[in-house]
């Protein structure tokens, strides 16, 4: 056994940077996407929200949204097969 | 040392004694690290400080019942369990107790695990000597995951923070920073959850070891779903009490954050842990969480990341596995000069006292839900505690 599980290694940094960096870059995306368009305003003069924006920019914004909610029910789902595996014969 | 007799009848009440122990351990272990998942949420005002622990409290017990993978690491990996009794658990547990005590209370964020590790592997060594220790996975298992996993999560932060400016560059900034701060609240979210099924398996791996060394179960038993349902909960309720000074280190003393920050930090904290987790790696959540926030403060340029703070950290993080080690394998040549149950409970009455001496020091220089966010002064105690009329 040596010391550096180099498979696991690399994988964490590839599947790190795609689902610790890419993930939140699809959700700025999805936040842009939302500003975008001629109807955006913010809710209310107290608020800062972003809402609404180009049916256009609705839909992006929808898919990027459902892309993260997908990507991190997969990972939980993932983390619990991997952790309960069936009992050895 | 105490007759062959005496020993025998008292094992049930050492036994008890040390899952209580243990649990006691999971509990610091919550509040320690409630800062790793909140902390930058709390800072950015994303949620406020006791909706943020409650939430991660119960994030945190659902997280425990993802994943058993790290629970069977810590059991048989990295002592010889044939050779562990229940007097070494129980002086393990009071090394890592007392660092994780300690290091609350200066507000500095050190790994949990790392103590638990160094308090185990302390106690073993006085009490069987080195070739107890499996060395070799100490090293694969442990200590070079402690020091790439930080690297790994700044290397992730760095890039999500650059990530995330560059593409929200156009938004306002009353914009930006609203649309972010519901991203923390979901990524603080699975960090939560990742620390559940992280670190409360490493306390269920801890009870298991000392269900083995009492013959109570087989050697290479898994943990019964009572470890698992006590830890849960032990962990949760620590997250729940909120370790203050640490989350205030974490959220306001490391780095001046903002909210896309926040939310880089902590996808890139969620996404090492659970893949770590998921290949069975006992890393440390703290040592991630850490530099993920490094990594954010990296990320943006002009943003200031205080160095002294992160140094103060880093030398911390070294000094975690010997000093817990140093406390348990005194702990245990203290029990086993004074022998059998007694040993233990004397060990455990002292464990109490010192306890009890660090919390009544910390009630002197309060650090809670309602300065946690005061403005930073170098120490983790804000400069003058405001007497709050309302919470």
């Amino acid at each position: 056994m040596s010391l550096i599980n180099l498979s696991a290694l690399w994988k964490i940094v590839v599947f790190g940077l795609l689902a610790g960096a890419g993930l939140p870059a699809i959700f700025a995306v999805g936040l842009l996407s939302l500003s975008r368009g001629p109807k955006t305003r913010t809710a209310g003069a107290d608020s800062e929200a972003v809402v609404g924006g180009s049916l256009a920019g609705m839909i992006i914004a929808a898919v990027c949204f459902l892309v993260i909610l997908a990507a991190i029910g997969w990972g939980i789902y993932e983390v619990y097969r991997i952790g309960h595996p069936a009992p050895a014969k | 040392m105490a007759g062959r007799d005496s020993e025998e009848v008292g094992n049930d009440v050492v036994l008890g004694l040390v899952v209580i122990t243990a649990l006691a351990f999971d509990f610091t272990n919550g509040f320690h690290d409630t800062g790793n998942a909140m902390a930058t949420t709390i800072a950015t005002g994303a949620l406020r400080p006791r909706i943020a622990v409650a939430l991660s409290g119960v994030l945190n017990l659902i997280g425990a019942f993802l994943s058993l993978a790290v629970a069977a690491t810590i059991a048989s990996g990295l002592v010889d369990t044939k050779l562990v009794t229940l007097t070494v658990v129980a002086a393990g547990l009071i090394g890592a107790i007392v660092w994780n005590l300690l290091t609350w209370f200066f507000g500095i964020p050190s790994s949990s695990s790392q103590a638990l590790i160094g308090g185990v592997i302390g106690a073993m060594l006085a009490a069987a000597g080195a070739q107890a220790v499996k060395w070799h996975s100490l090293v694969a298992k442990v200590i070079l995951p402690a020091v790439l996993a930080p690297v790994i999560a700044v290397l992730v932060a760095v890039t999500g923070t650059w990530l995330l400016y560059r593409i929200s560059r156009s938004l306002t900034s009353g914009g930006r920073n609203h649309g972010f701060r519901i991203g923390q609240i979901g990524s603080a979210s699975m960090v939560s959850l990742a620390h559940g099924t992280n670190d409360a398996q490493k306390t269920m791996g801890v009870i298991t070891l000392a269900l083995i060394a009492n013959g109570t179960l087989p050697a290479n038993a898994t943990a019964p779903f009572w470890v698992i349902l006590t830890c849960a909960l032990a962990i949760s309720l620590g997250t729940y009490v909120g370790g203050w000074r640490v989350i205030r280190t974490l959220g306001k003393g490391l780095v001046k954050i903002e909210s896309p920050q926040g939310m880089a930090s902590q996808s890139s904290s969620a996404a090492v842990i659970l893949l770590s987790a998921s290949f069975g790696y006992a890393l440390s959540t703290t040592h991630v969480a850490t530099g993920s926030i490094i990594g954010a403060g990296l990320g943006k340029k002009g943003t200031e990341v205080r160095w002294n703070v992160a140094g103060r950290t880093v030398s911390a993080w070294a000094l975690t596995l010997p000093a817990a080690g140093i406390v348990g394998a005194a702990a245990y040549g203290l029990a086993s000069a004074i022998g059998g149950s007694a040993g233990v409970i004397v060990d455990l009455l002292i464990l109490v006292a010192v306890s009890a001496v660090i919390y009544a020091r910390s009630r002197a220089s309060k650090v809670n839900h309602t300065n946690v966010n005061d403005e930073w002064t170098e120490v983790v105690t804000p400069a003058e505690p405001q007497p709050i009329a309302a919470a």
